[in-house]
């Protein structure tokens, strides 16, 4: 599945992109006294939990962004896979994976780390290596 | 006043992923290939995100409460056990086919690309799944 797009070498947006994204998990933590982990959000979102309303407010924040964003900066570049059927597993497996192993690139990569939480670290690995092996499979191999 | 905060850290949340390049799945598969189209954009981008947040949290934690709750719940398992490490590992499969982790979904969908609607409502569907599996291998507190 080659999406075969070059992407620049971006390291000072990317920073920058990285600082507002701690920005916002601390605000979370300072605001809700809770970790900023996008499926733990979402998923509690989806529970009857007491604190359902602020997590749906984060989500719609969230899907709205690239309109304001879009409005200032430009529409950023975006290339999606129109893998359709791969596309169905990929979300499966991070939808179920994620919840399983009870975090993903935010609550486990950034929350997590920042915690110095030996679990994250160890989290952080697994699907880093496992995400490496995996494209290195997809485009190398096969 | 919890519904306009939770939607502005949101918004903060989306824009960061908008503009590190996050919530492009061609530059979060090219950060995955270290043997082909290699961009380490992304190092940068965990790096300003988990310094910040490392700063900010032990100053957020001097106060006895958050400011819209009553209590921080930070998760305090230390155990690295089973479903950690096979849920971990599915999640990085499933990021380097699709290119896409949670949050970037939702911050993709004004994109339109049918691709993404796929993922996202595969993702929901696999929150259930991921649910049943962790409670029937092994019972481990919540971590987020």
């Amino acid at each position: 599945m080659d999406l075969g797009v070059e992407t620049a070498f971006t390291p000072w947006a990317s920073l920058f992109g990285g600082v507002l994204l701690g920005i916002s998990s601390v605000m979370v933590m300072a605001l809700f006294g809770r970790i900023a982990g996008i499926i733990g959000i979402t998923s509690g979102a989806m529970n009857r939990a007491s604190d359902q309303d602020w997590r749906w407010a984060f989500v719609a924040g969230m899907v709205l962004a690239p309109l304001g964003y879009s409005a200032v900066v430009g529409w950023p570049e975006q290339t999606v896979s129109g893998n359709l059927p791969a596309m169905v597993v990929a979300g499966l497996l991070v939808g179920a994976g994620t919840i399983m192993g009870s975090g993903c690139t935010s609550g486990h990569g950034i929350c997590g780390l920042a915690r110095l939480s030996p679990r994250s670290l160890a989290a952080v690995l697994t699907f880093m290596v496992a995400g490496f092996v995996t494209v290195f499979l997809l485009r190398h191999v096969f | 006043m919890r519904l306009i905060w939770g939607f502005l850290s949101g918004v903060l949340f989306g824009v960061g992923l908008l503009l590190s390049g996050m919530a492009n799945p061609a530059k979060v598969l090219n950060f995955l290939d270290l043997f082909g189209t290699w961009d380490p954009s992304l190092i940068f981008v965990m790096g300003g995100a988990s310094v910040v947040t490392f700063i900010g949290y032990r100053l957020v934690w001097k106060r006895p409460a958050p400011v819209l709750d009553t209590a921080f719940q930070v998760p305090n398992s230390r155990v690295i056990d089973r479903p950690l490490l096979i849920g971990s590992a599915l999640f990085g499969i499933g990021w380097g086919i699709g290119g896409f982790c949670p949050g970037p979904a939702w911050t993709a969908v004004t994109f339109g690309a049918p691709g993404t609607y796929v993922f996202l409502g595969s993702m929901l569907v696999g929150i259930f799944g991921g649910r049943y599996l962790k409670q029937n291998l092994t019972a481990t507190p919540s971590a987020c």
